[in-house]
């Protein structure tokens, strides 16, 4: 955990201050509903479809037990007892009440929490990799430089009313586990040949109606100019991003508009004004952040565990969970573990407030007393000793969290959708409950192998289905709900060779009923035509391409062409 | 009229601000008097106006730039900068570059849709005026809504050296 010094803490306890004085103004008449919503959403307050909504940041998904307790206690004293974890590794309440949020905002800022920009047009929560620190692939632990940009970006005087919002992701692994290619900026750490820590920037991807990849507008920054670089493409931003149409106000609509190298000329024009500025990084900066890190104190362990060997012979349901739940770990002895918050039934990402406590003792007891929320809604336990993994799997199991499936169909990703938000055009959760009930054989699903299944209540796609290998959209037609699926999305680099892509519409859309079908077609499709069981269903898409998953869908276009004969008849 | 602070004290105002008509035509320029006038008319008149018997200022509209004032910004005395809605963060750039880069020394006047809420990020970019709408509570305003927040991370016109390089300084001593 970064532990706040005494100028972070005054800071957001100043917030808390500024905050409880405009919603008193507001509720005194003296701010107008247009004006307090500007405010209150840099605060993270909708007015959402049934009640407020509170997003409370966790930057870069980075928890303590100490901070987990306190949400519990603020869900349960200020809500109906359960949150939603968020796909940008916040923490969602769904019934506060209006004049009570500034006393939230009081109680989080005793652990140093906030709810600083998680939404409005403003520098959103930083994400990043949830084995950041621990995975055997890093290449810088990007915490560090998430906690810089945090620092950076919170209320930037200059940034602070931007033309929409901007959200900022952080990878240093080699495997790019943040989707760095789908936000406004993007970062992907490097080092050079004489071992020097660098970027490369992403600028313009995004998701939403117009969805794009990034493009990379620098191969290497080095990280001395990451502030005064990062200024100067706000800086464009700010001043040419359109104001005119909220559909057209992010940058990757500028960069669009501009073309990637002229608004990379204008990046450079206004960096060359600053580059080396006062805003330059120092070495001393990067290790202030550094030493404010708490870090485990591990163990030397041996790299392999008997007990742990044993388990894994003897009980099948445990090196189930094994095999899609534990990760490796660059300390010997030690495993990563996702703690599923995907099991059938329940909403993707929802968590009640007698889990959370008992997810804050198994962290402490397990983990260090810290914990990590993964962009894919769950829960990381990062520093699990292997000798442990057998009876830290019995006592997640009962709470319902060992669900073995990350990285299979059922880890959807899904958004609140039409139960709890009122920007939805359709319900998700229900679609993604019908489609674990669907696939609830466990052997099929390990069969089926990797695969990312997302799923958006509307176009503005925070159920990311534009990067899902198959990704489905709540659609609105003519009142109904109606659902689009796309396929051959992916997040990122997870693998090399396979870079971030954007999945394409399969046609017509479908009636909520009929999309278990449609999966388990496409399902059928990939499995006909694989290779192997190592060639995944996104790498199928991309070598046979979309049309036999549409065909194993709609039929081939003939047979297409007869519906729509039939349908107009019958019309 | 919009209660006018400057300086965090509430001022009069001799300054009269010339604004364009509702379909975007520039103004008339009286003979004398202390007067605001639009950016685009100064460019068009740049010669006139030297001439000009008061006091001139000029007013960068938020899709506008400082580039064009650029050789000409220590002529005034005051630069305006407006800002047509609350949420349009334009003008903080703008004010950031005025002072910044071409290194102005004369009074920064935010005008238009000039909020209590906004005063605090509008001083850090540089501005020391404040033509606040007419609904708002200039008294209410001096007395919380500039100090915020008691420090900034990022180097601003009012704290150029960002709070890192300042820390180290404190961890120093």
């Amino acid at each position: 955990m970064y532990r706040y010094d005494e100028i972070d803490q005054k800071l957001v306890d100043e917030r808390v201050v500024q905050f409880r004085d405009q919603t008193k103004r507001f509720l005194a008449g003296k701010l107008s509903e247009d004006e307090f919503r500007a405010l209150r959403l840099r605060n993270g307050l909708y007015i959402q479809r049934y009640a407020p909504m509170l997003r409370i940041a966790i930057p870069y998904g980075l928890l303590s037990t100490k901070q987990l307790r306190k949400l519990a206690q603020i869900t349960n004293e200020y809500d109906r007892g359960y949150g939603h974890f968020s796909t940008r590794q916040n923490l969602q309440l769904n019934w506060p009440k209006l004049e009570r949020v500034p006393d939230i905002l009081a109680e989080l800022a005793t652990v140093q929490m906030h709810a600083i920009q998680t939404s409005g047009n403003s520098f959103r929560n930083i994400t990043t990799d949830h084995f950041a620190g621990v995975a055997r692939d890093e290449i810088v632990d990007s915490f560090v430089w998430c906690e810089i940009i945090r620092q950076w970006s919170t209320f930037h005087p200059e940034f602070s009313y931007l033309p929409r919002k901007f959200k900022f992701a952080v990878n240093g692994a080699k495997a790019d586990r943040a989707a760095v290619a789908v936000h406004d900026i993007g970062l992907h750490a490097l080092k050079d040949e004489k071992g020097e820590v660098g970027f490369r920037v992403l600028v313009g991807g995004g998701l939403g109606r117009t969805p794009a990849i990034g493009f990379v507008i620098r191969e290497f920054l080095p990280w001395r100019h990451l502030l005064t670089y990062i200024e100067a493409i706000l800086r464009v931003y700010n001043r040419y991003g359109r104001r005119d149409n909220i559909h057209k106000a992010r940058i990757k609509i500028l960069v669009k508009e501009r073309g990637p190298e002229k608004f990379r000329e204008e990046v450079d024009a206004e960096w060359a004004h600053l580059k080396d500025g006062p805003s330059t990084l120092i070495p001393e900066e990067i290790a202030r952040i550094e030493s404010r890190f708490t870090r485990p104190n591990y163990l030397r362990l041996p790299a392999t565990d008997s007990g742990l060997e044993a388990a894994l012979a003897a009980d099948r349901a445990f090196a189930n969970w094994h095999k899609r739940n534990v990760h490796p770990h660059k300390k010997a002895g030690y495993a990563a573990v996702t703690l599923s918050l995907k099991k059938t039934g329940v909403p993707p990402g929802d968590v009640t407030v007698e889990q959370m406590e008992k997810i804050a003792d198994l962290a402490d007891r397990y983990s260090f007393g810290e914990l990590r929320v993964s962009h894919e809604q769950n829960l990381i336990f990062a520093d699990v000793q292997l000798a442990d993994l057998h009876s830290l799997w019995q006592e997640v199991k009962a709470l319902g969290f060992a669900t073995p499936n990350v990285g299979l169909l059922t880890n959807i990703i899904c958004c609140p959708g039409g139960d709890f938000c009122s920007l939805a055009n359709a319900k998700s959760i229900p679609v993604a409950e019908a489609i674990q009930q669907r696939f609830d054989d466990l052997d099929y699903l390990h069969d089926i192998g990797e695969i990312d299944l997302n799923i958006s209540g509307c176009m503005n796609a925070c159920g990311h289905h534009h990067v899902g290998h198959i990704g489905i959209l709540g659609v609105d037609k003519s009142g109904e709900e109606w659902y689009q699926i796309e396929v051959g999305g992916n997040q990122g680099e997870v693998r090399s060779g396979r870079g971030a892509s954007l999945g394409k519409v399969i046609g017509p859309s479908f009636a909520r009923a009929e999309i278990p079908d449609v999966i388990e077609k496409l399902i059928e499709c990939y499995l006909a035509r694989r290779d192997s069981d190592a060639e995944r269903f996104i790498d199928v898409v991309h070598r046979i391409g979309v049309e036999p998953f549409k065909e194993s869908v709609y039929g081939n276009a003939d047979q297409r062409a007869a519906h729509r004969r039939g349908q107009l008849a019958s019309a | 009229m919009a209660t006018l602070i400057k300086e965090r004290r509430i001022v009069g105002d001799s300054w009269h601000l010339l604004e364009r008509g509702s379909k975007g035509e520039l103004p008339e320029v009286p003979a004398r008097g202390d007067v605001i006038v639009p950016l685009a008319l100064w460019l068009a008149r740049r010669e006139d106006f030297l001439a000009y018997l008061g006091k001139l200022g000029v007013w960068v509209d938020a899709n506008e730039g400082p580039e064009a004032l650029a050789g000409d910004v220590q002529r005034f005395p005051l630069i305006a900068v407006n800002f047509p809605k609350f949420g349009d963060g334009r003008g903080y750039s703008i004010a950031r570059l005025l002072r910044e880069r071409y290194g102005y020394k004369g009074e920064l006047r935010a005008i238009g849709d000039v909020l209590h809420d906004h005063l605090y990020f509008m001083e850090q970019c540089g501005f020391d005026a404040f033509a606040l709408r007419e609904d708002q509570d200039a008294q209410e305003a001096l007395s919380s809504a500039f100090d915020t927040f008691s420090d900034s991370y990022q180097a601003t016109v009012l704290r150029p050296v960002p709070l890192f390089r300042r820390r180290l300084g404190a961890g120093k001593t």
